[in-house]
């Protein structure tokens, strides 16, 4: 097969274009419809979500220009979107699609919604009957070592956003979030983002105080927390285990003193302030009280740095797993070329063996079990012994330029039925060649390399939950 | 026979050590699921090597140096796989498995005439005595060393570095684990002491508590009794209760080694 794929991403062009390519989810199944009339497209597959839009195509041996597509598809001149596109062909473009599925590609890399996305896209395809054997299998591929990836690196495991990282860090010091309080002082964009995250992660009841209690009101009620008077601030706060600051205050709002009296209330029980506010509202000293622990937002972001890099490292690691699986796929495809060839060749020898067995059977009259079975070992003995050489051609060929041209002369030499260079339309013909090479028998009856990968498993929820924008 | 399977269990012991060492080169998240089946196997023999030893000897009371080693040990590793059934946390096995290994390996190394030979040992008043005291112990190590850890993990937090070694569970965990042992091994302790007093009283009389180690124990059960006290009044923990139950460890090492010293500990046959 040879892939093609064609596209543009969050890399190669800005959001205008890729904005002008998307094609919104109710529209996919009808664009990938029209993508397979589209002359030399076998198989075919879109990706569009905010940050990348790919046309994925098997164009059998042909050689087909996706551009013309897009050229007709959007009704415009691709000379535009010429230096933001990007083609990728056979080993490229499967490549790409490992790495995109593993979220190697993506603009935080190791995020798992993209996972997610390639699955829906897949499963559109496969709803339309774009996909077949060969793209098919190159896709849910992609999922196996996406899978592969995220568990054998750490590619996704560390918070990239100061408000995961402050999630992050708040499930270290309580391990679960479940029935732990929140207090929003001063109310802010990103100490609004950061409650909402604590809240996902299974906290409770929100306390909001603010210098004007009105906008406290509000939050309060956006969260069904308790709004509280500014000036309760002191005698309320040792009620929660995570302080959240971003007031306007030139001047610290809790210092060492306050911090000790909310230790001893709270009998010690540990509690986290995270100061969001510039200049800071959390003096640094308090961190320095046992049980009180103080991050400010240049802390958070230097954990956010931290993760990110340890990604960047990761994403090497499973660089080269991808590399490894890319391998191992593409040495299948090739393997997968030769075996009908070697199954039709058996089939042939063993009706042979078959037919001059039964012919002798009248001549050599009853036989004992012992005679029966040294006749059998006998001919297949022969059989196996004359075919050796051919089979060791052929899957020494696999893989090779030339791998047409000795299936084509093995096939001459043994009179077998010529190939069908194009599976899917063939339709199956005579009893002897019947699962040679109708589509099962290119799928399923391969007796070298790996067993077929089970069917993928679908979708699982958080991959659901994710909404591509 | 109790040896060979105590030996047995040496080996499964020390795959766990494997698991202790390489935890600290941050290595062990793979070898944590190790670790744990070979805890519990390592149990099930040690568990038929006390079993032998008891028929052997016709009482349940260890006999020897080794065979009290044996128990403590298993204890301890017992107390830790219930704590790991409960928490799913391995981090306190960088403590636990190098001591139970140790004393595993010392209580295997050969075979110990009967020391302590005093007919009194026959009397189950002085195993429930031997096994509550040894069950406290061991809680008080699995405090002790959730103290450590949970300094360790405070120190990350504070100093917002979370260090590349050893990923420690929430430090709420590690706390809730140490009270529990305290709590747990708190009653152990005192039913044990009282057990003790009972027997002493009968034997020597009231003079038993100028005996070292009956006076070092007493130590022990004061301190213990403090770290519970603050815990419990003022939620005392971090340093101030990892230094207590340092102390306290501290003070129960001696009172293990303190037998030598002791007129009353020693069993010695008439």
């Amino acid at each position: 097969m040879t892939v093609v794929l064609i596209g543009v991403n969050h890399n190669s062009a800005p959001v205008e274009v890729r904005e002008r390519l998307a094609i919104p989810e109710s529209r996919l199944a009808e664009a990938i419809t029209r993508l397979m009339q589209f002359p030399g497209v076998e198989e075919g597959m879109i990706l569009s979500t905010c940050n990348r839009v790919e046309l994925i195509a098997n164009v059998g041996n042909g050689s087909v220009d996706l551009r013309a597509f897009l050229r007709e598809y959007f009704e415009t001149d691709t000379d535009s979107l010429a230096d933001h596109l990007y083609e990728y062909r056979e080993q490229e473009a499967m490549r790409h699609i490992f790495r995109v599925a593993a979220s190697l590609d993506s603009m935080i890399v190791g995020e798992p919604q993209v996972l997610g996305q390639v699955k829906a896209a897949y499963a559109v395809a496969c709803g339309v009957g774009a996909l077949h054997s060969q793209l098919h299998a190159l896709v849910s591929r992609s999922f196996a070592v996406a899978k592969r990836v995220r568990t054998e690196t750490a590619i996704g495991s560390s918070a990239v956003s100061v408000a995961s990282a402050a999630v992050d860090l708040a499930t270290q010091i309580f391990g679960s979030l479940a029935g732990k309080h929140i207090y929003l002082v001063g109310a802010g964009k990103m100490s609004e983002l950061a409650a909402r995250h604590l809240i996902a992660g299974g906290a409770e009841a929100i306390f909001v105080a603010n210098r004007t209690h009105a906008r406290a009101l509000v939050l309060a009620e956006k969260f069904e927390g308790t709004a509280i008077h500014f000036e309760e601030l002191y005698e309320t706060a040792d009620r929660a285990d995570i302080v959240i600051t971003s007031t306007g205050s030139p001047h610290a709002i809790f210092r060492r003193e306050h911090g000790e009296r909310f230790l001893h209330r709270r009998k010690n029980r540990p509690m986290f302030f995270i100061d969001i506010a510039v200049p800071r509202d959390v003096d640094p000293e308090m961190n320095k009280l046992d049980g009180i622990f103080v991050y400010d937002i240049d802390d958070l972001q230097a954990v956010v740095s931290a993760n990110v890099a340890s990604r960047e490292r990761e994403a090497a690691r499973a660089h080269e797993i991808i590399e490894a699986e890319l391998q191992r796929f593409i040495a299948r495809l090739q393997t997968q070329e030769v075996a009908p060839t070697i199954i039709s060749l058996q089939e042939h020898l063993e009706n042979i063996r078959q037919a001059e067995l039964d012919r002798a059977r009248g001549k050599l009259g009853k036989l004992t079990a012992e005679q029966e079975s040294a006749v059998e070992a006998l001919t297949r003995g022969i059989i196996n012994k004359v075919l050796h050489t051919p089979i060791t051609a052929l899957k020494n060929a696999a893989g090779d330029a030339e791998s047409n041209t000795v299936i084509d002369h093995v096939r001459r030499i043994f009179n077998l039925t010529p190939r069908n260079l194009n599976p899917e339309n063939s339709s199956p013909q005579g009893s002897s060649t019947k699962n040679l090479d109708s589509k099962s028998g290119n799928a399923r009856r391969i007796p070298i390399g790996r067993p077929r990968e089970k069917q993928e498993e679908p979708l699982r929820e958080e991959e659901k939950k994710a909404t591509p924008s | 026979m109790p040896l060979l399977w105590l030996r047995v269990a040496l080996v499964f012991y020390g795959l766990g050590l494997v698991y202790a060492l390489l935890a600290l080169a941050r290595k062990a998240e793979s070898l944590a699921k190790v670790a744990m089946p070979a805890l519990w196997l390592g149990l099930t023999f040690h568990f038929v090597s006390l079993a032998e030893l008891t028929l052997e000897q016709g009482h349940l009371t260890p006999s020897t140096v080794h065979h009290s080693e044996s128990l403590l040990a298993f204890l301890i590793a017992a107390l830790f796989l219930a704590f790991w059934v409960k928490y799913k946390t391995v981090s306190p096995g960088i403590f636990v498995f190098p001591l139970v290994f140790v004393l595993t390996l010392a209580a295997s190394i050969g075979q110990q005439p009967q020391e302590f030979t005093s007919p009194l040992l026959r009397k189950g008043w002085i195993f429930v005595h031997v096994a509550l005291i040894f069950l406290g112990y061991a809680a008080l190590f699995l405090s002790f060393v959730t103290s450590i850890l949970y300094l360790v993990q405070e120190r990350r937090l504070k100093s917002k570095n979370m260090g590349r070694w050893l990923r420690l569970p929430p430090l709420q965990v590690i706390d809730e684990i140490g009270y529990r042992a305290l709590l747990l091994g708190f009653p152990f302790m005192t039913l044990g002491l009282i057990a003790g007093a009972i027997v002493a009283q009968e034997q020597f009389g009231a003079g038993f508590f100028r005996d070292p180690k009956i006076a070092l124990s007493i130590m022990v059960w004061v301190i213990y009794m403090v770290l519970l006290f603050t815990r419990w009044s003022a939620g005392w923990r971090g340093r101030r209760a990892a230094f207590l139950s340092t102390f306290a460890f501290i003070a129960a090492v001696g009172t293990w080694a303190a037998n030598y010293l002791s007129g009353t500990h020693r069993f010695l046959g008439p």
